[in-house]
């Protein structure tokens, strides 16, 4: 079967003992690398460097999507492109006549935040990007992003896309970040009932199209087709963000919580384009991050409870 | 004789950057449910027939550029490559003997004990990940052993 080199040398019954210290070797070595990465962020260069090393791989995955929109773009008809130019332009001015509203609201909010002695609310601003067309794990909802610790990114930013809250930052590369989605098992967000302002915590399903929100009591006041919004707890969403429309209540009366489930309002599997918001100000969070919450931090949004 | 064989080496190395780029080429959702592990495939049968170019190293290099890909803990692709590559050359004048289908038995449970690593490191690590989807692709891996084998081994046929 062997048609290589070894044929000629067979391979010897001595080596097998090296074999066995090798491994060793190398499993003490792969442990130490786990043990280094989950502990602290120690390897943080390394990890670096690696994404850099991936970069290019990355990029060739990439380029026959990025190749696709720019033949879409660079091709389309002109009729198409003035429709869509006109639609554009019209959602512009309706969105340019919110805008002026809201500058007065603003201004107003302003007013009554120093009125009433409150931290002004912390001013966002906001980064495109673009998502590589790249599978990253088929169990986790991850993708990855074309901006990085070069463009200015962190870890546990918010990110967003049109309609809604699309997910946070997680590892950031050089080149590529991370983005952890809303819908991965790991990841919890801080949400609130628009309706009635009830607060509770949306987790991840490993499915695009749902959250589940464990504990909400049987009798909490939750209807289907309720919006819900990020709460501002937890200090890495900015309150007010849509995150999705309830589509599924379930009180069975054999148990204490009901079951909730609800739509996303971004696009998680669909999005191409991205916004990347500023990351609230630390200063404004209520304990001072030591390097364990640090990590929490920069860690896929932690669970409160343990996983089901 | 095929170019390849002259160059075992850069052979190796190219077929594992090829198994890479597979294991991450966008498809869809029900597709990446049953992608196999490409680049395990590749490592295992590179230990298997040419021990002496697919040895730990290899192996070890293989799993840290996995992990450089797909980033959720350093190291523990790069673990679990090893620990099946440890096994492979152990076995490896054993299971060459095999017929090819009770190979691809042999690999469909280095590929299970695989996933089994990782779900173990995972939890450890606390990323925890329970359902029936981890599991699936060391099916669809047994499966492929036939086709890479042949197409691998005729790559590397010296005369």
């Amino acid at each position: 079967m062997s048609r290589l080199n070894e044929a000629r040398t067979p391979y010897a019954q001595s080596r097998v003992s090296a074999l066995g210290l090798r491994a060793l070797i190398l499993v003490g070595l792969s442990i130490a690398l786990i043990v280094a990465d989950y502990r602290g962020q120690g390897l943080n260069t390394v990890r670096r460097g690696l994404s850099l090393a991936a970069y290019p791989l990355q990029r060739l995955v990439d380029a026959p999507a990025s190749a696709w929109d720019w033949a879409n773009a660079s091709l389309s008809a002109h009729r198409s492109l003035q429709d869509e130019n006109t639609t554009l332009k019209h959602s512009a001015q309706e969105s340019s006549l919110k805008l002026l509203k809201l500058a007065t609201l603003e201004e107003e909010n302003q007013q009554l935040r120093t009125l009433l002695g409150a931290k002004p609310a912390s001013a966002e601003s906001a980064q495109a990007a673009t998502i590589l067309q790249i599978d990253l794990d088929r169990l986790r909802q991850r993708v990855l992003i074309d901006q990085g610790a070069h463009d200015g990114l962190t870890a546990g930013q918010p990110v967003i896309d049109a309609r809604g809250v699309f997910g946070q930052t997680v590892t950031v590369g050089p080149m590529t970040t991370e983005v952890i989605l809303l819908s991965d098992p790991g990841h919890a967000i801080p949400v609130q009932i628009e309706r009635n302002g009830i607060r509770t915590v949306a987790m991840g399903a490993g499915d695009a199209h749902r959250l589940i929100l464990p504990y909400l009591p049987r009798n909490a006041d939750i209807e289907v087709n309720d919006t819900l919004v990020t709460s501002g707890l937890g200090g890495v969403f900015p309150a007010g963000l849509p995150v999705g429309r309830i589509v599924e209540v379930n009180r069975d009366p054999a148990e204490p919580l009901a079951l909730v489930s609800a739509q996303p309002a971004a696009a998680l599997d669909r999005a191409r384009h991205i916004l990347v918001l500023s990351a609230i100000p630390t200063a404004t969070l209520a304990p001072p991050a030591s390097p364990a919450t640090q990590r929490a931090v920069s860690a896929p949004k932690t669970r409160a409870v343990a996983p089901r | 004789m095929s170019p390849f064989a002259r160059h075992p080496r850069l052979f190796s190395i190219a077929v594992g950057l090829l198994a890479l780029l597979l294991a991450a080429i966008p498809l869809p959702h029900l597709l990446d449910l049953l992608r196999p592990d490409f680049l395990l495939l590749v490592m295992i049968w590179f230990a298997l027939m040419t021990p002496r170019i697919g040895g730990l190293t290899y192996a070890w290099l293989a799993g840290l550029s996995l992990d450089a890909f797909r980033g959720l803990v350093l190291g523990e692709n790069a673990f679990a490559f090893v620990v099946i590559a440890y096994l492979v050359h152990y076995f490896h004048l054993r299971i060459r003997m095999f017929p090819l289908t009770q190979q691809a038995l042999v690999v469909m449970s280095l590929l299970w004990l695989y996933q089994f690593l990782l779900f173990w490191i995972d939890g450890i690590t606390g990323h925890p990940i329970t359902g029936w989807a981890r599991w699936l692709p060391a099916l669809t891996g047994a499966a492929l052993w036939l086709p890479l084998s042949g197409l691998l081994a005729r790559y590397t046929h010296r005369s």
